[in-house]
């Protein structure tokens, strides 16, 4: 692995030691999926050689469902392809070249292409991946690399997918690789209404527990730097509090906890200084902000309503949304830290929960009941500037708790369809749904960084 | 024999007397025998002396009972010809055994009687006062039997959608939570209790824990309006995630809609 990133550096820097903008690339990730262009990718099927050849279908299927699943390329579809399919590097020839794959019908920006054999027990892939706009194959060789996984469709799976997060790298694309979905689960409840704080790779595989109480655990929030995780508790007493642990280990870190009735939905702030979290003061759900030890305790809201889920700018890390019925209904609000410069960002009808930011701090996620009878909640966006909100869920169930994964244009969430409640992800613009967990009842995901 | 030996005894005497005849004739005649000595005869025996009376045994077994518990005579007597047991026992066989109740502490005394005079005995049966009947259970601690009546006589709050106030059946069922609050806080002076307030699905589970949190405090309001000490009144939301039914309908809708009383801890 590291070696293929020595690799890629060298060739990213000779890349841009040339000034040369790869086609398509972005530096504008969020907001673009439906709209600008995106660049067309051809995947040329590989073979392989000897016991090789039995996982080549499970590793082009992966390595094209991986690169469909970012979202932020066009995939050239296969059956417009050349009779002949390149392998290496010397199977292109002057004068054609790269014709046949950049002329109609095929008309691609980029060619991936390969072949895999077997080496010490292992599946070897030769990973190839062109710009194919350039005239010769020295200047249009983008990734030429090794890759090694174990010889079974496991391994055919990971060697495509490290192929594929080389190839998103390239082109600027945020990989998901490596980042982590917390959630909440009942799958290991011994009574109506426990849970527990799990963890899941991109991909839904992976699926770990952390949290062992026994009792409720839920709202995981994930620090900026990925290392400590918070959620809400159900102690003795009985009574709620936050918890925090390390992300790697799992230790508990010190938290002073006020006594209230209510006491949910912890917030880091991106510094990783700061929480914010609700509890009820007189009566009323209210926000408030403490150190990350539990020390200085002091309230943001102060009104006569319920007020719940804070969610800190990423970028400015000064403003907030949050939710409030200060108007009557449940609606989405902003504000800075300070209390001031507050506004209502939704209409005034219907209910809103689960707000989220996307990493660039433009846009907005959250679930809403609007146009729908009580609690048949649907996922919805919105650009901060335009405050246009643009439904992406219909018909499908129960949805909620957005959450924007780390590279900008996924979102994970709930859906309860039928009396299951699951976890899916997709494409802010409502396309390439997938579920990705199947056991109990899952909820409250937060698709955080993986740890640097 | 006998036969033989009396033929062979008068022969014997025959022939002395032909032998002394006959020497009588030569000789002068002899003096007369001198008579025979009287057979002497045997008294007869004195008649059997009758043998007394004999008690082998006579035993209690066990000979200290309890109040209401049996004990059994055994005895075993020789030469008698009646023989009997009093306190009711009557006429008994030479050998035997009887179970007796007494009530109190009793003497049994067994006569013989028989030609050759009595024998008495006698054996005591104690009985023992049964032994006083055990201290009552020490009263139940009253925080247990606070949290019974708690949970036996106090009603579940329920509330309308999205709202928290009480209905006029609510403030019913909360006036007569507060006598049976006050009750149980008068006689239990340690006794808290847990407002557990409750939502139905629908909305959001961070609006629902706000709204359970108002639901429970409505009720606390309502208990210290009555003159229910607050500080033993907590209160804790469980919004929906505690719910007692998951049907999508308006029946289940409304059994989620409540508050619950639970002791303290």
């Amino acid at each position: 692995m590291k070696r293929t990133y020595i690799a890629t550096f060298v060739i990213l820097a000779a890349l841009f030691i040339g000034a040369v903008l790869l086609p398509g690339q972005r530096t504008e990730i969020t907001g673009t999926i439906s709209s600008g262009e995106k660049p067309t990718i051809a995947v040329a099927d590989m073979h392989g050689t000897g016991a090789a050849e039995q996982y080549m279908d499970v590793f082009n299927k992966t390595l094209w469902d991986e690169l469909a699943y970012s979202g932020q390329i066009k995939l050239a579809p296969k059956t417009s392809y050349p009779l002949q399919l390149p392998q290496q590097a010397n199977d292109f020839k002057p004068p054609v070249m790269f014709s046949d794959w950049t002329r109609p019908p095929v008309s691609a920006n980029y060619l991936a292409f390969g072949y895999a054999g077997v080496q010490d027990n292992q599946i070897l892939l030769f990973g190839n991946f062109y710009n194919i706009g350039q005239p010769n194959v020295q200047s249009a060789q983008v990734i030429a690399n090794r890759y090694y996984g174990a010889l079974s469709s496991d391994g055919a799976r990971k060697v495509a997918r490290e192929f594929a997060a080389d190839i998103l790298r390239q082109l600027g694309i945020a990989s998901l690789s490596g980042t982590k979905i917390f959630f909440v689960s009942d799958r290991t409840a011994k009574a109506l209404g426990d849970a527990e704080i799990w963890s899941m790779d991109y991909d839904g595989s992976n699926q770990r527990q952390l949290t062992r109480y026994g009792t409720s655990s839920r709202e995981p929030a994930v620090s900026a730097d990925g290392k400590l995780f918070a959620f809400r508790t159900q102690v003795r007493g009985p009574a709620w509090n936050i918890r925090i642990h390390t992300t790697d280990t799992i230790r508990n870190q010190p938290f002073f906890n006020p006594v209230s009735s209510v006491i949910q939905t912890p917030e880091f702030t991106p510094d990783g200084k700061h929480i914010l979290f609700v509890e009820s003061i007189d009566g009323w759900a209210q926000l408030v902000m403490a150190d990350i030890d539990g020390g200085n305790l002091h309230r943001i809201s102060n009104v006569k309503a319920i007020e719940t889920s804070p969610r800190v700018n990423p970028k400015t890390g000064n403003d907030l949304l949050f939710i409030s019925g200060r108007s009557g209904h449940q609606q989405l609000w902003r504000m800075n830290l300070d209390g001031t410069d507050r506004e209502m960002l939704t209409s005034g009808v219907g209910d809103v929960a689960n707000p989220s930011w996307s990493p660039d701090g433009h846009h907005i996620a959250f679930c809403w009941t609007r146009g729908y009878e009580p609690g048949n909640f649907n996922i919805f966006i919105m650009d901060i500037a335009d405050k246009v909100p643009i439904q992406l869920t219909s018909n499908s169930g129960r949805n909620e708790n957005p959450w924007w994964a780390p590279d900008g244009v996924h979102l994970v969430f709930s859906s309860m369809r039928g009396r299951v409640t699951q976890i899916y992800s997709m494409l802010a613009d409502g396309t390439s749904i997938r579920q990705l967990t199947t056991q109990g009842n899952n909820t409250q995901p937060v698709w955080a960084k993986g740890i640097e | 024999m006998r036969m033989n030996t009396r033929t062979l005894s008068a022969a014997v005497f025959a022939a002395t007397l032909f032998i002394a005849a006959a020497g009588c004739k030569k000789k002068v005649a002899a003096a007369p025998p001198p008579p025979p000595a009287p057979k002497v005869e045997a008294p007869p025996p004195p008649p059997p002396k009758a043998q007394p009376p004999r008690i082998d045994t006579f035993a209690a077994e066990p000979g200290s009972i309890e109040r209401g518990q049996s004990s059994t005579l055994r005895w075993s007597v020789a030469n008698a010809t009646t023989m009997s047991i009093d306190q009711g026992v009557g006429a008994v066989q030479a050998n035997g055994t009887r179970q007796v109740n007494p009530g109190n502490s009793t003497t049994y005394t067994l006569t013989a009687r028989g030609a050759g005079g009595m024998d008495t005995r006698s054996v005591t049966v104690t009985v023992n006062a049964p032994p006083p009947p055990p201290p009552p259970p020490a009263a139940p601690k009253p925080t247990i039997s606070s949290a019974e009546i708690l949970s036996r006589e106090a009603q579940d709050i329920y509330f309308d959608y999205d709202m928290s106030d009480l209905r006029a059946d609510a403030v019913r069922a909360a006036t007569a939570n507060a006598e049976l609050l006050k009750r149980i806080f008068g006689q239990d002076s340690r006794f808290t209790v847990v407002i557990e307030g409750n939502c139905d699905e629908r909305g959001s589970a961070e609006y629902n824990l706000g709204l359970g949190d108002r639901r429970a405090t409505a009720l606390k309001d309502f208990y210290v309006q009555q003159g229910l000490p607050a500080d033993r009144i907590k209160t804790i939301s469980y919004g929906k995630e505690k719910p007692v039914c998951t049907d999508a309908n308006e029946a289940c809708y409304q059994k989620n809609r409540h508050d619950h009383m639970a002791p303290g801890q």
